[in-house]
């Protein structure tokens, strides 16, 4: 059966993963860049950070599945979206890969990577995605050959808005922002009244996070708050909006199910405000743990050896990156429904 | 909310207190994403009753706040809409223990179902999309934003008037931001449900820029607006 190696860098964390044409995914170790405290992620120190640790997790990812190169039949990278340098290494070792074992080369989308990931990891046939990460917020529906965005952030992601906040109360980036602010927010009680923005099928986490950078200090100066009941506030806020824009998705499109993909899916809280809304519908809901969730090697392997087996490949001149890069671009020829 | 996903008659518990007409006598029409559609009929009149119910997922005190805040500006806003010349249903009672609204049955199909079911001629298509536009610059330039425009929130009265539904995510503003998003939200609405009809949005565009008082910084920023969605390709 064709072999495919993915090789995932678009955002803080490079990933390999060899999936195996049935689903199986033989092996997908990666390795993640952590900031101290207060600080995010450069795209040159990320860059770097990929370039050291790329070919060692190849070799892992080999010896994990225990299969040789020779038993690869294609190789699959990231074009986009994501941060330019971080993506340009992985582009280039996908590149060299290729030519090194002359196998074929597939560029992936990496949202589309998400979505078919969450598919096969958890058998949803055609779900309403949710798809909330550092960089990406949006609510997906397939129609037609494509994946089509209903409702999305007009400004920052949510899990951007989570990161920088964490950053506001000196918060560990280790996991990951977003895991800590979970963790705090299970001891928070207090709710207390932030903005609320869903416009129509779209939201907007801009103007929540200015006013929480802004009153936080306040807050916890004159004990109106501890950190726990900001993180308490904010996990309720910003997930009730997005649970709200896929419930309108949901009654747009007629779909009773939902299937949440992306670093911010790991939530258990955000999960278990799905699952209710979900059941009320009458659906299920679909979701996987941080394995799938975080971005992986995996996630790119597989749509590659999806596109590969219908006869799509990227031409060697073409294997370019791009930092924009839309879900609806990609014509999903894989899909008979 | 939408009005074609004919419901199914769930009969999770109803919020607050019960509305004045039995709902058992009424019928459900949808459900949608935060409220129930019922088809009764009050004070001897064919009547929508429109009851938010309370979102379990949500924090309570967020719930019960969101609830009620957009109950009440739906309400002001259908009255303030049909001063503006804005056609929308009429409102006959509003219960706010109930968290029900009471209104007007509008007979007639969405323009969602009319779009998908094809049944326009050419002029008749072209005339209802230009309908959009007039309608939605007469609310924008009374100070109104809908925030919800979607062609399932638009019905047409006997199947041809058009008439605007669903003012809950509605707001005051005369800010060209909130006029700009609120365009993008319908073209958006157009291009996701409709993709198959081909560029209907562009002869509702050209329709308010005729209709608008204040057409040119609302259509500047909604350029801005567009290009902000997330990820897109740029030339340059």
């Amino acid at each position: 059966m064709a072999l495919a190696l993915g090789i995932e860098g678009s955002a803080n964390k490079v990933g390999v993963g060899i999936v195996r044409e049935d689903g199986t995914i033989l092996s997908n170790p990666r390795h993640t860049y952590i900031t101290p405290p207060g600080q995010g992620f450069l795209p040159r120190e990320t860059a770097i950070h990929h370039q050291e640790h790329v070919v060692a997790l190849v070799r892992q990812a080999l010896k994990e599945a225990g299969v040789s190169p020779a038993d690869i039949s294609c190789i699959a990278y990231t074009k986009g979206p994501g941060m330019g340098g971080p993506l340009v290494t992985c582009a280039v070792v996908a590149r060299m890969l290729a030519l090194l074992w002359k196998v074929p080369i597939i560029g992936v989308n990496h949202c589309v990577g998400h979505i078919e990931m969450g598919r096969i990891v958890t058998g949803a046939r055609d779900p309403v995605v949710l798809y909330v990460s550092g960089g990406n917020t949006q609510v997906i529906a397939y129609s037609e050959q494509r994946y089509r965005i209903f409702g999305e952030t007009i400004d920052i992601a949510v899990g951007n808005c989570l990161d920088r906040f964490a950053r506001v109360l000196n918060l560990s980036n280790d996991p990951s922002p977003g895991y800590n602010i979970e963790q705090l927010a299970k001891q928070g009680s207090r709710l207390i009244e932030m903005p609320y923005a869903v416009k129509g099928m779209d939201v907007s986490f801009s103007g929540l996070l200015s006013f929480i950078e802004g009153a936080a200090a306040n807050l916890l100066a004159n004990g109106e708050a501890t950190p726990a009941d900001l993180c308490f506030s904010l996990q309720e806020t910003v997930f009730a909006m997005l649970v709200e824009i896929t419930e309108r998705a949901m009654a747009h499109c007629n779909a009773p199910d939902v299937l949440i993909v992306g670093g911010v899916g790991c939530n258990m809280r955000l999960q278990e405000m799905m699952g209710i809304m979900v059941s009320e519908r009458g659906g299920r809901l679909y979701s996987t743990d941080d394995r799938y969730c975080i971005d992986n090697g995996a996630m790119i392997a597989w749509p590659g050896l999806l596109a590969f087996k219908h006869g799509q490949t990227t031409p060697l001149q073409e294997t370019t990156c791009t930092q924009r890069f839309r879900t609806d671009e990609v014509l999903v020829t894989w899909r008979d429904d | 909310m939408d009005r074609e996903n004919g419901g199914n008659a769930s009969t999770s518990k109803t919020i607050f207190s019960d509305p004045l007409v039995d709902l058992k006598t009424c019928q459900l029409l949808s459900q949608g994403a935060e409220a129930k559609v019922w088809q009764g009929v009050y004070l001897g009149r064919p009547t929508i009753v429109k009851q938010r119910f309370n979102k379990k997922y949500r924090h309570a005190t967020l719930d019960s706040k969101l609830t009620q805040s957009r109950l009440k500006q739906e309400v002001r806003s259908i009255v303030k809409a049909r001063k503006l010349g804005v056609p929308t249903p009429v409102l006959y009672f509003v219960e706010h223990e109930a968290s029900a609204i009471y209104m007007e049955l509008v007979q007639g199909c969405s323009v969602k179902a009319a779009l998908h079911e094809g049944k326009f001629t050419e002029q008749e298509r072209h005339d209802m999309l230009r309908d959009i536009g007039r309608v939605v610059a007469l609310l924008h330039d009374g100070g109104m934003v809908h925030g919800d425009l979607t062609t399932s929130n638009m019905l047409l009265r006997g199947n041809s008037s058009l008439v605007l539904i669903d003012f809950g995510l509605s707001s005051n503003t005369t800010l060209p931001e909130d006029k700009a998003v609120d365009l993008y939200v319908l073209e958006r609405a157009f291009t996701s449900a409709h993709a198959a009809c081909g560029n209907l949005f562009d002869d509702v565009l050209a329709s308010y820029r005729q209709h608008s008082r204040m057409w040119c910084p609302t259509l500047n920023k909604f350029a801005e607006v567009r290009m902000r969605g997330r990820k897109r390709t740029m030339v340059g």
